[in-house]
């Protein structure tokens, strides 16, 4: 029971547009355990983010299925909270509104005080509970996406789903924010599966790496394991020889085998 | 915080001597006072106006003192329709009302069909942003429909509703409907897509994602689209009231103009730019309150 937590099964996806199909996924199948962090990593436009819209609901897949706590994913929901690239907070809602917008639907059935309660709870966990009463456009990209990161965690969701979450912030920021995930993995244990294209980020953070061939038509190439104790720490992985080695394969993989071919 | 001392061309270089730069923080700067502040508004942005206006009122004064001008110098209106501008709140019989009351009388028709037109206006916009199929089916339609001048509407609607004030009611609802249904609908369509998957993860129901997501973010367009209306309205109401008669600023014209009283003319033209500039600046600021934040994406 403990295994297939969420199963994607034999997905397929091809967008039609004019008359021409193109293949973007092909016979895509991985599992994830429950508690467990995978990542996905490939090329830019090998169809990462299209397969986490598929496991989020947001897009259907043509083919195959995606399994969740034995239940089948046919439309976007709360058990599957998305943490979006550029972090899609409401502009209009204060921070704290934006996270009690998500606490307010998922806990529908619960009292005022105890929503309000939770609301601060996830905020606390990823430190903004001072910014709460300001809106998106005042605070930084960094502080907005552990907003986002609140929200998401705020919906209880079964799993974690990260779009590149990231991918817009500069290196110290993401560092610190990396470390603040980890730290949110190691507290709550929950089933985080996130799209990068971070080498480092993805040895770091994950239990398996799932690496993507090239699209059109992009498959898993090989899945690696990262059998790296946790607590993790950055500074000591530098040197150590796991690490080294992991991160290595990745780097073949993605520049070696898969090389990006440039369009002539 | 360091401090610079003045350069002074008459020391001498051979004696060179320690600075000891002071190390408390410098004091905040000081705010201009009130009377400052406000003689810098007074001179910058007062001024301007009000000596153009000066010199348009003499240039008129003069233009119209002649013995063949065909309207009243400045000084004569003023002194010819005293009666009005002091005594605002005249109540007599029939249309003999004081100014007041007859700027209320057309306030109250625009408030009722731009109220009218609101609702409408929304609800349609946000149908035809929402459904591809709704906008193809009734965009050409709205297109052709908005392009008719607001008076024409005004005989269909006498025959129809039978009703003078209705009528009038009726003419400034549908001509500001168009911009806002036009405006909305392009807002909503302009919904940037992560907004909906946010909306789409939560589960947000239809009545839900109206109210939370998507008429916060087509505020700033919908804003856009009402002072465009309100505007619009204004300028149809003096119009429609010219035809339908009754208390109101558009008949106040017209009788004195079958009066011959153009002084009278001349101040309620006055009174609607007044009135017609105050609405703009309401609807600007119930915008800026109300969409704080979201513009600046």
């Amino acid at each position: 029971m403990a295994n297939k937590y969420l199963s994607v099964e034999l997905v397929d996806k091809s967008f039609e547009r004019g008359g021409s199909t193109t293949e973007v996924l092909r016979q895509v199948s991985f599992v994830v355990d429950r508690g467990e962090f995978v990542s996905i990593i490939g090329h830019s436009g090998c169809g990462k983010s299209t397969l986490l819209n598929i496991v989020a609901g947001l897009t259907p897949a043509t083919t195959g299925v995606v399994l969740l706590d034995n239940r089948v994913v046919d439309a976007p929901g709360p058990d599957r909270a998305v943490v979006f690239q550029n972090h899609s907070l409401l502009p209009w809602l204060t921070v704290y509104q934006n996270v009690r917008l998500a606490v307010d639907k998922v806990m529908a059935g619960k009292g005022k005080a105890e929503r309000h309660e939770w609301t601060m709870r996830n905020l606390e966990l990823v430190q903004m509970t001072q910014a709460a009463g300001r809106r998106p456009a005042e605070i930084s990209g960094g502080m907005k996406q552990r907003v986002g990161i609140a929200r998401a965690l705020a919906m209880q969701p079964k799993v974690l789903l990260l779009d590149e979450p990231f991918g817009a912030l500069d290196a110290l920021t993401r560092a610190h924010l990396q470390d603040q995930v980890m730290q949110i993995h190691a507290e709550l244990g929950n089933t985080v599966l996130m799209i990068t294209h971070d080498l480092d980020e993805a040895v770091l953070l994950s239990d398996r790496i799932i690496m993507m061939t090239n699209g059109p038509a992009a498959h898993i190439g090989e899945i690696l394991e990262v059998p790296l104790p946790r607590p993790r720490r950055r500074l000591a992985l530098v040197s150590d020889p796991t690490y080294l080695r992991c991160r290595a394969a990745v780097l073949k993989f993605l520049y070696e085998r898969h090389r990006l071919v440039e369009a002539a | 915080m360091v401090a610079l001392s003045p350069l002074t061309p008459d020391a001498s270089p051979d004696r060179a001597e320690v600075v000891v730069l002071p190390t408390q923080p410098a004091p905040p700067r000081k705010r201009p006072s009130r009377l400052v502040a406000f003689r810098r508004f007074a001179t910058g942005r007062l001024a301007p106006p009000l000596i153009t206006l000066a010199i348009l009122i003499v240039l008129w004064e003069v233009l119209a003192s002649g013995p063949n001008a065909g309207l009243p110098p400045p000084s004569r209106v003023v002194s010819d329709t005293w009666e009005l501008i002091t005594d605002p709140f005249y109540v007599g019989r029939g249309i003999d009302q004081g100014m007041f009351w007859q700027i209320l009388a057309s306030l109250e028709r625009v408030a009722i069909g731009f109220a009218i037109a609101v609702v409408v206006g929304i609800g349609l916009g946000a149908l035809i942003g929402q459904s591809r199929w709704a906008m193809r089916g009734l965009d050409p339609i709205f297109q052709v429909l908005r392009t008719v001048p607001p008076l024409a509407w005004l005989p269909l609607s006498l025959a129809a509703l039978r009703d003078g004030n209705s009528s009038a009611v009726f003419v400034i609802f549908i001509t500001a409907v168009w911009p806002i249904i036009i405006n909305t609908a392009v807002g909503i369509r302009n919904i940037p897509e992560d907004y909906r998957n946010v909306a789409r993860v939560l589960r947000l129901s239809p009545l839900e994602y109206f109210g939370k997501i998507m008429i916060p973010a087509a505020a700033p367009y919908i804003f856009t689209g009402l002072r465009i209306a309100v505007g619009l309205s204004w300028l149809a109401i003096v119009a429609a009231e010219m035809l339908i008669g009754g208390v109101g600023i558009g008949f106040f014209i017209w009788d004195a103009w079958n009066s011959s009283r153009i002084s009278d003319i001349i101040l309620a033209l006055v009174y609607v730019g007044l009135i017609g500039f105050l609405l703009d600046r309401l609807v600007a600021l119930a915008a800026r309150l109300v969409t704080r934040g979201t513009a600046s994406t």
